[in-house]
C-alpha cells in the first residue's frame, strides 16, 4: 500500500478520476467545489486529457451527453443550484443510456441559498430531479478516502449499467483535508469497449445516440427496460454499513459527513451503557433497506439525522415499513448538527418524550440548538 | 460650509463587502447619482445578479430583486412589463452576462426590452475565487487557466458590447471604463443615457463598465487600475457602439 | 490522546497554513488527523478558521463544536472560540492583537506577543508559527521535530528561503510557553 497523502476531498476526487482513467472534464465553477475543475485544469493536461470550462452547467452536463455518447470516460462537478440545471441533461443521458460521473458537493437552497455544507439534494438526486422514469446512482460518502473509493467504482459502475452516477457530497467532504491512499489504478487502466459509441461508423451500421421514441409501445418496452436495469442495480449494487446491529434497540440513521457525527454521538453512549446502534447508507439509491430488514424487528426507534428537513426519512420510513417508530432530528443551510444536541434527541427518544414522525409537519427541527 | 460630496440618496450608506481597490463601488455611485438625478429614487427597480455584487440590494436603497446565475434580464422583463412605467436595470458581472447568461441579455435586446444593464467587465469570476471568464484575456492566467488561457481550447475573449450592437433590437450600448477620474465622467454620461432611454421609451440600452478585481488578479489597487488602461483597453476599445436607430 | 484543536484569525495570519502544518505532522507520527477550513467570503478581508483533530483513533466527527485547545491570533477569533473551549481546555492567545483582561477562569490561557517576537525574529508572517509553538508546547499533539520536518513539504517551494526562520519561530514560540506552565 502506498503512503497516505494529505488532501482536500475536492482535489483528491479530482484525482481519484483522473487513476480510474477520466479524461474529459467539463464543468462551470461554483463553491464549494471550485477546487474539483481547478485540479482538472492542470492535471488533466498532464495525461493528456481534455479539460473544458463550459459557459453554464446547461452547457456542461450536454458537453458530457456529448463526449460519453462518442466512447469518452467523462465527468462533471457541481454544487447544488448548478446540478439543477444539469437535470435535464442528466434525464436526456439516463434516457439515452449513457455512462458518465456526475459529482455533487451540495450547499444550502432553496435557489441561491448558501455556500455551506448540505443534504438537501437527497430528493432530488434520488428521486429522479429531472423529468421521466430513470434513476441515479448515488453514493453518499462519509470520508475523503471513502469518496476516492467510490469515485473509482463510479466510473466502472456507469459503464457497467450504461447509467449515469453521482457521488453526493456536501461542502465538508469538499473542503476538509484527509489522508488519503490511492487505489491502485492508473489513467492507462484499460476503458471498456463500447460498440454503441459514436467514433464513425466505418466497416459498421452507423450507431445512434438518442432518447426520443415517439412510438407508445417503443417507449414502453424501453422504460421497461430500463426499469430491468434499475431493479439489477437494486439486487447488486446496493451498500451501507451497520454498526453494532446486533445488541442495539435503538438506531441512529445517517448518511455522508453527518453519519460520522452520529458515529461519535453512538460511540459516546456506548460507553456511558447506552445502547445505541447506526445504520450509514453509501448508497442512497438504490436505498440499503437490507440494513433495516435485519434489525426492524427487535429495534425500538430509529432517529433520522440529516442537513434537511427531513428527506432521507421517507425513505427509512418506507424501509421499516411502519413496524418501528423513526424520529428525525435536522438542521438545514449550513448549520451542522452537533452531538449535544443529537444525543439530546436520541435521549427523548428512548425516554418517548417526542412524538413519532406520522407526517412531513412532524419533523423536528434543530432550530435553537447551539 | 458647503459640502462639495456626498452621499447619493439613493445609496444606504451601509460599507460595502468589496474587496480594497474593487471598482464595483464606484460603479453603485455612478448608478446611484443617475437615479438621483433623474429623480427616479422612488421608482427604481434593481435586479441583482449572481457575482460579487450580488448583495447590491443591501447597497442601493431602492427596491430590488435578486436573480438566478445569469437570468436578470429575463427577471427584469418579468418585472418591466408588470411595471411598464417604473426604471427597471439589471447590474451583472461579466460571468453573469457573457457565460451563463449569453441567451438571456441577447434575447432582451433583440426585443428591445425596455430596460437598462448595467455590465461589470473584469475579465474574472470574482465571487467564486478568480476562475477563467470568457472575458478574460489571452494569456490570463486564472485558476481554471492556470497556463494562461490558450485561445487553443479555451477560446478568444467575448466583446459582448460589439456583439449586441449587431442585434437589431438594442438601442443603445457603450462601453466605458472606471480606471481614471476623466473616464469614470464619461462612464457617468453613458449611464445617464442608458437611464434617460428607459424612462423616454426608447427601450434596451446597456452600459458595458471595464472594472477591477484586485484580489483575484493578485495586484494591488494601483496596478490594478494600470492593468485595465494597459491590458483591457487594447481588447475592449471604449466607446459607444450603437446610438438610438430606429424609431 | 484526542486533541480537537481550532485555529483562527485574521485572512492572511496564516491560521489555514499552521493547520495543515499539524495536520501533516500528525499524519506522519501515524496518527488519525482532519483538517477543516471555514470557506466562503467569510474569509474575504474577515476572519479565517480551521479545525484540526489529532487522535489514536478514527476521527469520527471532524466538525470541531467543543475544541480541547485554541489558537485566537485576533480579537473577532478570541470572542467567537473562547466561549466554546471545554473546561481546561488550553487557549494560546495572540496577546498583540488579543488585549483582554477578562478571560474564563476555568481554561489555561496563554498570552504570547506573536507579532513582536515574530518582527523580532525578522518577519511578521511568522507569527502563525510561534502560536503553533505555543500550542505544541502546552499540548505535546505531536512532537515539534516532526513539526520542523514537516515545514519543506507543506510549505510552498518559493517560501523555502524561509524555512530557517520558520522553524526558529515554532522553537519561539515552544520555548515561551514553558515558563508559563
Ligand atoms: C447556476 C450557478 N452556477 C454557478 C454559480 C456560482 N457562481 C457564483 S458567482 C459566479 C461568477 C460571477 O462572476 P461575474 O459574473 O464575473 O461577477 P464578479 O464576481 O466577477 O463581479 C459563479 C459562477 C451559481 N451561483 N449558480
Ligand atoms: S473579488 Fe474582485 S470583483 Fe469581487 S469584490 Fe473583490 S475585487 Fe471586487
Ligand atoms: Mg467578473
Amino acid at each position: 500500500m502506498s503512503e497516505p497523502i494529505l488532501m482536500k476531498g475536492n482535489e483528491a476526487i479530482a484525482e481519484a478520476a483522473v487513476r480510474a482513467g477520466c479524461k474529459f472534464f467539463f464543468g462551470y465553477p461554483i463553491t464549494p467545489q471550485n477546487e474539483i475543475p481547478e485540479y482538472m485544469s492542470r492535471r488533466l493536461q498532464e495525461v493528456g486529457g481534455v479539460f473544458v470550462q463550459a459557459e453554464s452547467e446547461v452547457s456542461s452536463i450536454n458537453m458530457v451527453y456529448g463526449a460519453s455518447g462518442a466512447g469518452g470516460r467523462v465527468m462533471t462537478s457541481s454544487s447544488s443550484p448548478g446540478i439543477s440545471l444539469m437535470l435535464e441533461g442528466i434525464s436526456y443521458i439516463a434516457g439515452a443510456e449513457l455512462p458518465c460521473v456526475i459529482v455533487n458537493i451540495s450547499r444550502g437552497g432553496p435557489g441561491l441559498g448558501g455556500i455551506q455544507p448540505s443534504q438537501a439534494d437527497y430528493f432530488q438526486a434520488t428521486k429522479g430531479g429531472g423529468h421521466g422514469d430513470y434513476k441515479l446512482i448515488v453514493y453518499g460518502p462519509s470520508s475523503v478516502q471513502e469518496a476516492c473509493d467510490l469515485m473509482v467504482k463510479a466510473f466502472d459502475v456507469a459503464d457497467k449499467y450504461r447509467n449515469p452516477v453521482m457521488i453526493l457530497g456536501d461542502g465538508m467532504i469538499g473542503q476538509m483535508m484527509e489522508p488519503v491512499v490511492f487505489p491502485g489504478v492508473t489513467s492507462e487502466s484499460p476503458a471498456l469497449e463500447k460498440p454503441w459509441a459514436t467514433c464513425g461508423n466505418e466497416g459498421r451500421e452507423p450507431n445512434l445516440i438518442t432518447s426520443i421514441h415517439l412510438d407508445p409501445e417503443v417507449l414502453d418496452a424501453h422504460n421497461w427496460k430500463l426499469y430491468e436495469k434499475y431493479k439489477a442495480m437494486e439486487r447488486d449494487e446496493v451498500m451501507y454499513e451497520s454498526y453494532y446491529e446486533d445488541d442495539s434497540e435503538w438506531f441512529l440513521v445517517a448518511y455522508g459527513t453527518v453519519a460520522r457525527i452520529c458515529i461519535s454521538v453512538m460511540e459516546k453512549m456506548r460507553k456511558e451503557g447506552t445502547k445505541v446502534g447506526l445504520i450509514r447508507p453509501i448508497t442512497l439509491w438504490p436505498f440499503p433497506k437490507a440494513a433495516f430488514d435485519e434489525v426492524v424487528d427487535s429495534a425500538k426507534g430509529f432517529l433520522c439525522v440529516e442537513m434537511s428537513t427531513g428527506q432521507m426519512i421517507e425513505d427509512v420510513k418506507l424501509a421499516v415499513e411502519g413496524k418501528t417508530p423513526v424520529y428525525f432530528y435536522g438542521r438545514t443551510g449550513g448549520a451542522v448538527p452537533i452531538p449535544r444536541n443529537i444525543e439530546e434527541r436520541v435521549l427523548d427518544m428512548i425516554s418517548g418524550k417526542v412524538p413519532v414522525v406520522t407526517d412531513y409537519f412532524d419533523n423536528i427541527h434543530g432550530g435553537g440548538g447551539a | 460650509m458647503k459640502p462639495v460630496y456626498l452621499r447619493p440618496k439613493s445609496l444606504t450608506g451601509t460599507v460595502t463587502h468589496y474587496c480594497p481597490g474593487c471598482t464595483h463601488g464606484i460603479a453603485h455611485r455612478l448608478v446611484a447619482e443617475i437615479i438621483d438625478e433623474l429623480d427616479m429614487q422612488g421608482k427604481t427597480i434593481g435586479v441583482a445578479s449572481v457575482g460579487c455584487s450580488v448583495f447590491a440590494y443591501n447597497y442601493f436603497d431602492v427596491d430590488f430583486q435578486q436573480a438566478a446565475h445569469g437570468r436578470a434580464p429575463a427577471v427584469a422583463t418579468g418585472i418591466k412589463r408588470v411595471h411598464p412605467d417604473k426604471v427597471v436595470f439589471a447590474y451583472q458581472g461579466d460571468g453573469d452576462l457573457a457565460s451563463i447568461g449569453a441567451a438571456e441579455i441577447v434575447h432582451a435586446a433583440a426585443r428591445r426590452e425596455n430596460i437598462t444593464v448595467i455590465f461589470l467587465n473584469n475579465a474574472i469570476y470574482g465571487m467564486t475565487g478568480g476562475q477563467m471568464a470568457p472575458t478574460t484575456l489571452p494569456g490570463q492566467k486564472t485558476t481554471t487557466s492556470p497556463f494562461g488561457r490558450d485561445t487553443a481550447g479555451q477560446g478568444y475573449p467575448l466583446r459582448m458590447s460589439e456583439l449586441l450592437s449587431t442585434v437589431e433590437g438594442a438601442y443603445y450600448i457603450a462601453r466605458c471604463s472606471l480606471h481614471n477620474a476623466a473616464n469614470i465622467a464619461r462612464a457617468k454620461r453613458a449611464i445617464r443615457q442608458a437611464f434617460s432611454n428607459q424612462i423616454q421609451g426608447k427601450g434596451f440600452s446597456m452600459v458595458e463598465l471595464l472594472s477591477t478585481c484586485p484580489t483575484n488578479w493578485r495586484m494591488t489597487p494601483g496596478k490594478a487600475l494600470e492593468w485595465v488602461e494597459k491590458e483591457m483597453i487594447p481588447v475592449y476599445p471604449l466607446g459607444e457602439f450603437k446610438i438610438g436607430e430606429g424609431e | 490522546m484526542n486533541h480537537r484543536i481550532i485555529m483562527a484569525g485574521f485572512g492572511g495570519q496564516g491560521v489555514m497554513l499552521i493547520g495543515t502544518l499539524l495536520t501533516y505532522s500528525g499524519m506522519r507520527e501515524g496518527k488519525k488527523v482532519s483538517w477543516l477550513p471555514s470557506y466562503g467570503p467569510e474569509m474575504r478581508g474577515g476572519t479565517a478558521n480551521c479545525a484540526v483533530c489529532v487522535s489514536d483513533r478514527p476521527i469520527a466527527s471532524p466538525v470541531v463544536t467543543e475544541p480541547s485547545a485554541v489558537i485566537a491570533m485576533n480579537l473577532p477569533s478570541f470572542d467567537k472560540f473562547s466561549k466554546i473551549l471545554v473546561t481546561g481546555g488550553s487557549l494560546i492567545i495572540n496577546s498583540n492583537l488579543v488585549n483582554v483582561e477578562n478571560i474564563r477562569e476555568d481554561i489555561k490561557p496563554y498570552r504570547i506577543p506573536a507579532n513582536d517576537e515574530a518582527v523580532n525574529l525578522g518577519s511578521e508572517r511568522v507569527a502563525n508559527m510561534i502560536c503553533l509553538g505555543g500550542l505544541l508546547g502546552v499540548e505535546g499533539i505531536v512532537s515539534i521535530d516532526t513539526v520542523i520536518e514537516a515545514l519543506p513539504e507543506v510549505i510552498q517551494e518559493r517560501y523555502h528561503h524561509l524555512l530557517d526562520l520558520n522553524e526558529e519561530a515554532l522553537r519561539c514560540g515552544y520555548e515561551m510557553v514553558q515558563e508559563m506552565k
